[in-house]
């Protein structure tokens, strides 16, 4: 059911940092900011967390090899790479250490590669080396026999994109952090310090506001400071995904030589233990159309088989897109205003989910350097987020489980309870699909819907059936 | 405490499973373990809630409630050991079966298996079908399921797709469940099925649109509407709440396929030689998860013949070379 602020001790309470959206940038921004020792509010228009540009991404944990040298971005990637792979064995989160291969498909793309591997050294990733075509198919049979050549990335990893933002902000919310859903900003007033701000479930005050609303960063800021110092071009990213059969025909993450636009169609197992080929690039208007197109998803079907000829005999167990938050500038757009106690953290295109705890780092040393100061929390509290991933202890495989619902994942029933409950409980589908997978295998709800419905009856805004009369 | 060994394990209780079953123990077999994933057995039927079951097996007509009733109250009597919300999760090369239940994981070794995990239909996702991706967009196995085992229906006035038998199925759930289909799809010239049949729903006011294609499915968190080519190419978008894919049936094999057997991958079905056996002599396939798609009577009696090759199997009496047949 939706957060109500009216309702309970938000109303008149004084924050120190309201935080609107809750994508994956959010996510960490409330995690950092409440670890801090702030008193973190965030505000999401959604149902859900995770509803705009967070949504659908190839969940590449990025080393930022191909990033532009110096670029707050590279920086933030970097950093937020590192801290992910510190804070991920306490928060239980997966990593797939695939590696990825730059591959090159013709000679002028084999020319290209050393200009890659000196990006990648100029960005501190020396680990990169140049695979022949002789080496690249001892270490990949499937992929296709017309690979030229290839660059190595050893430490490009794939990770889990729901649980990972989920898990941020269960801990934020564990740590004292307040979460509204279904709660837009509409307008805002700076005066005297503070932020007067108006959702459609009343008004909120708080000291400092930051600005991680994605898709929205631009028109938002508008109504926040009158005018936005960048414009969000939506680009839309469309994928198949194959059967987990198929995840066997190759280890590494198969990258192909970018170019300015996009880093291009990616092969990559999930953390999922499916395949994944996408995204595509599309500039389009709409801030929330992720609608997929027939004709885009057979070309991405023809390209994977190219790429991996296996492929043609594995079959598609879902399509999916995603929108990217791109701005006319190639650079994250985060920006201070401190006489306006904001902070704008726009644009963050294509590498938010490895960028995150970076740019929430990054993010909170600009909020001291406005002057702001609290005290650390000591002990903080980490949640007990059960894991997706096929690497990790799944709950199927342990006692009390409930049983399985959902067969194609083996989601049991324990996870689906435990997801539609607690402070963060889903109350969408599509919600309840990012938290458990249920749904989200090869049958796509042939066996489970019935049993999903039973279980979410009266609990999501929009229910998945209603009764006979 | 569950035993951990057994002589045949059958994976899936529906009419194919519960009849190896049932005639293994009649041909002496001594333990049989049938293993199914649902807290109920029956597969399929249990939420058929029209079409006769029963002729061959108990020369009667019943509902597939009650036919699948008996077929397991058969079993039961025969001495079929079942076990059921357990899940086979994984399959070992010499009958070393990996299952979850609600203890947690567990392992059970068989001489034999035979897997009769059944089929289902191909979903939307895997037809690339254009759009947004909101809910009520489902397979007639989702619908069914939905109304005859909850009494809950996922929405009012949903577009069938395809005109396979299964199709007429789903439009008379519909029509018992209370919910009116807009229109019935059909992408060739003329009905898969009977082209009689068409005359029921178009009786009942639900228009059969043949040489149409699906051209995309609108709407954010609800299907608002679908967008159809008609036979001119002209586009036309008609007012729905649901959409229904159904037939286009493929086997539930990915236990075969995981463990690395040869699959046929049209129809998604283990390949077998001619005494049913998987490219894994140890395993064998039978109902509709082998050539789909075919009746419960069908799948019923095929698994009486099936019962006599495992039990042969058992006895060594196949030979040890498997080469594929078209069968
Ligand atoms: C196709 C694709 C592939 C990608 N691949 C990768 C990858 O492999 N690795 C990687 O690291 N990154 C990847 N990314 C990038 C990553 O997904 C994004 O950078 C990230 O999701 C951006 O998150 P965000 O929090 O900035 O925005 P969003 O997720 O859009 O979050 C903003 C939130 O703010 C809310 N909001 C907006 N306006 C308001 C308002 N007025 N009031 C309240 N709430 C509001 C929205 O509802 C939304 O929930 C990919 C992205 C795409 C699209
Ligand atoms: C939507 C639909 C409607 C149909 N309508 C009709 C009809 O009206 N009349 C008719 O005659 N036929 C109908 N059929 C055909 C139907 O498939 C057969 O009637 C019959 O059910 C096939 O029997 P089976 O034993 O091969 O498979 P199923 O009945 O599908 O049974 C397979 C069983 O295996 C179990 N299982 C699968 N994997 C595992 C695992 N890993 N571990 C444990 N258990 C597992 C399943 O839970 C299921 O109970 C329909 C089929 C579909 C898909």
């Amino acid at each position: 059911m939706p957060d109500d602020p009216s309702s309970d001790r938000i109303a008149g309470e004084e924050f120190d940092v309201v935080v609107i959206g809750s994508g994956v940038v959010g996510c960490a921004m409330a995690r950092r900011f409440t670890l801090e020792g702030a008193r973190v509010l965030v505000l999401e228009k959604a149902a859900d967390i995770l509803d705009g540009a967070s949504k659908g991404n190839s969940a590449i944990l990025h080393t930022g090899f191909d990033a532009e040298p110096g670029s707050l971005e590279q920086h933030c990637i970097q950093a937020g790479y590192e801290e992910y792979l510190q804070v991920k064995d306490e928060l239980n989160l997966p990593v797939l250490e695939s590696g990825a291969l730059v591959v090159a498909w013709n000679a002028a793309e084999a020319e290209m590669l050393g200009g890659i591997v000196d990006k990648a050294r100029a960005n501190s990733v020396r680990d990169v080396q140049h695979l022949s075509s002789a080496q690249l198919l001892v270490k990949e049979p499937g992929l296709s026999k017309k690979a030229f050549a290839a660059v190595e990335v050893p430490r490009e990893f794939v990770i889990d994109p729901w649980t990972t933002p989920y898990t941020y902000l269960l801990q934020a919310i564990e740590n004292g952090a307040t979460v509204k859903r279904d709660t837009a900003v509409i307008d805002a007033d700076f005066a005297a310090g503070l932020w007067q701000i108006e959702t459609n479930r009343g008004k909120i005050t708080a000291r400092t506001v930051i600005n991680c609303a994605g898709l929205y960063g631009d028109l938002l800021e508008q109504k926040l400071l009158g005018q936005s110092a960048f414009e969000i071009r939506p680009r839309k990213g469309q994928f198949l995904v194959f059967d987990k059969s198929a995840s066997r025909l190759i280890d590494s993450i198969i990258l192909p030589v970018p170019n300015e636009i996009t880093k291009g169609i990616v092969v990559c197992r999930t953390i999922f233990g499916n395949l994944l080929v996408g995204p595509t690039a599309e500039e389009q208007q709409s801030r929330d159309d992720a609608s997929v197109d027939a004709n885009t998803l057979q070309a991405l079907h023809n390209k994977g088989v190219e790429i991996i000829p296996e492929l043609a005999n594995h079959s598609v167990t879902a399509t999916y897109a995603g929108i990217r938050p791109a701005t006319e500038f190639k650079d994250y757009c985060i920006q201070p205003y401190a006489e306006q106690n904001y902070i704008s953290v726009g644009g963050i295109r294509s590498t938010g989910l490895t960028a995150a705890l970076g740019i929430a780092s990054h993010v909170f040393r600009l909020y001291q350097a406005m002057g702001n100061s609290h005290n650390q929390i000591d002990n903080f509290v980490v949640p007990d987020v059960l894991p997706l991933a096929e690497s990790l202890e799944r709950n199927w495989s342990k006692p009390g489980n409930g049983g399985i619902v959902c067969h194609c994942e083996l989601v049991t029933r324990h996870e689906i309870e435990q997801a539609l409950s607690g402070p963060l409980a889903a109350n969408s589908l599509a919600g309840l699909k990012r938290r458990t997978r249920a749904t989200m295998g090869r049958c796509q709800g042939f066996y489970c819907s019935a049993e999903l419905s039973e279980m979410c009856a009266n609990r999501l805004q929009i229910p998945l059936s209603e009764p006979l009369t | 405490m569950k035993s951990t060994q057994c002589q045949v394990a059958i994976i899936g209780a529906g009419p194919g499973g519960l009849s190896i079953a049932t005639e293994l123990k009649k041909l002496g077999v001594d333990h049989v373990a049938l293993l199914e994933r649902e807290s109920t057995a029956g597969g399929i039927p249990r939420h058929c809630g029209h079409s006769p079951f029963g002729m061959r097996e108990f020369r009667r007509v019943l509902s597939g409630a009650e036919y699948t009733r008996r077929l397991t109250a058969q079993a039961e009597k025969a001495g079929v050991e079942i076990r059921l919300a357990t899940t086979v999760t994984e399959l070992g090369q010499c009958g070393e079966l990996s299952l979850s239940t609600n203890e947690g994981r567990q392992q059970l070794k068989a001489e034999r298996v035979v897997i009769c995990s059944g089929a289902r239909e191909k979903p939307r996702a895997a037809r690339l079908v254009s759009g947004a991706r909101p809910q009520a967009v489902m397979t007639t196995g989702a619908l069914q399921s939905m109304i005859y085992l909850k009494q809950q229906r996922p929405c009012k006035r949903p577009v069938i797709i395809g005109s396979e038998m299964v199709a007429f199925s789903a439009f008379l759930s519909c029509r018992h469940a209370g919910m009116k289909p807009v229109a019935m799809i059909e992408a060739g010239p003329v009905v898969s099925w009977w082209r009689l049949a068409a005359l029921l729903p178009r009786l009942l006011g639900t228009p059969v649109l043949t040489n149409t294609s699906l051209e995309a499915i609108e709407g954010k968190d609800k299907v608002r509407a679908v967008m159809l080519k008609r036979p001119s190419g002209e586009l036309a978008t008609i007012d729905c709440d649901g959409v229904i894919f159904t037939g286009q049936f493929i086997g539930e094999s990915t236990l075969a396929t995981m463990a690395g057997f040869a699959i046929d991958t049209v129809t998604n079905s283990p390949l077998v030689d001619a005494y049913g056996r998987c490219s894994n002599i140890n395993y064998f396939a039978s109902g509709n998860l082998r050539y789909p798609l075919k009746t419960a009577g069908q799948c019923w009696r095929e698994g009486r013949d099936m019962a006599s090759l495992v039990k042969a199997s058992l006895d060594g009496k196949l030979p040890d070379r498997w080469a594929q047949t078209n069968a």
